[in-house]
């Protein structure tokens, strides 16, 4: 019940923002349309009911945590790409190569994190994901070093909370 | 006035990764390695100078502010930063399957194509 209450909040502030209009009719609107796609798909959203509420917090207030850290990474690999483009000296250190490793990471969205976020990160991007490897494209000898498990880590210590009994998905 | 100066910074600091992932797309020396210019400078010259504007709605240059627009520029910015990297990944792939041969450097290795001939 709280979990079908947050999807309406959720839908309802999407509403508000993007129609711009606060007057009863168009309100009035938003609340009907809202409640009627939290009727029909609510279960679509958050697929896990069992994690209580408070634990969904504490993990959105580790991703914003984490997203801040992502951020600082794509600056620092938009300037490295910058440095590698317009300096013909550092042209040299082009030597790309497509390398693998394995993660501990289990479930889909905890991949798809990794994947955009190696995409995002100084000179690697992700080419595939089979199971459980990742077939990354690096740029430089650098740049695939860099892929020391530090952001696999992170994502993990996101998601990484003893289970309470029973709970397992 | 503090953030115009910021708006402007952002928007300008935005058009100078574009500008280096643009001349990344020239010079680097195949597809893999250009999708490194492409995919990750649009992605952060976006999100800045979508920001910039986002803070011009804040303040505009006469002193009125638009919230709503506000909003919808950071709903922009989430959309980005979600599909941009997606798309890379897509493309890589679709060029890799399609057969288009990697250049590898002098110390490499390809790791996709030495466990692609196992049987």
């Amino acid at each position: 019940m709280l979990y079908r209450l947050l999807i309406f909040a959720l839908l309802m502030a999407t509403w508000l923002v993007f129609s711009g209009l606060f007057d009863a009719f168009h309100t009035t609107l938003g609340i009907l349309s809202a409640a009627f796609v939290t009727w029909i798909s609510s279960d679509l959203l958050f697929a896990d009911r069992k994690t209580t509420l408070s634990r969904r917090i504490r993990q959105a207030g580790r991703m914003v945590h984490y997203l801040l850290w992502l951020l600082w990474q794509v600056v620092l690999s938009n300037i490295d790409i910058l440095r590698l483009a317009l300096s013909p000296s550092r042209m040299k250190e082009v030597q790309p190569r497509i390398v693998k490793f394995h993660t501990g990471l289990k479930s889909d969205f905890e991949k798809f994190m990794l994947a955009n976020s190696i995409t995002l990160t100084p000179g690697t991007i992700t080419v595939k994901i089979l199971g459980d490897a990742f077939y990354v494209h690096a740029i430089s000898k650098h740049a695939a070093d860099g892929l020391d498990g530090e952001m696999e880590r992170r994502i993990a210590a996101i998601f990484a909370e003893p289970e309470p009994k029973g709970a397992e998905n | 006035m503090i953030l115009d100066i910021i708006a402007i910074l952002l928007i300008v600091a935005g058009l100078v990764f574009f500008l280096g992932a643009a001349v990344g797309l020239v010079r680097f020396p195949d597809f893999y390695s250009r999708m490194h210019a492409a995919g990750k400078g649009d992605t952060l010259s976006n999100l800045l100078v979508v920001l910039g504007f986002a803070i011009h709605e804040l303040r505009h240059f006469d002193g009125s502010a638009d919230v709503i627009v506000f909003c919808k520029l950071l709903a922009i910015c989430a959309f980005i930063m979600l599909t941009s990297p997606t798309a890379t990944h897509a493309l890589m792939d679709a060029g890799y399957e399609d057969g288009i041969e990697p250049v590898i450097g002098e110390d490499g290795e390809n790791a996709l194509a030495a466990d692609r001939k196992k049987p």
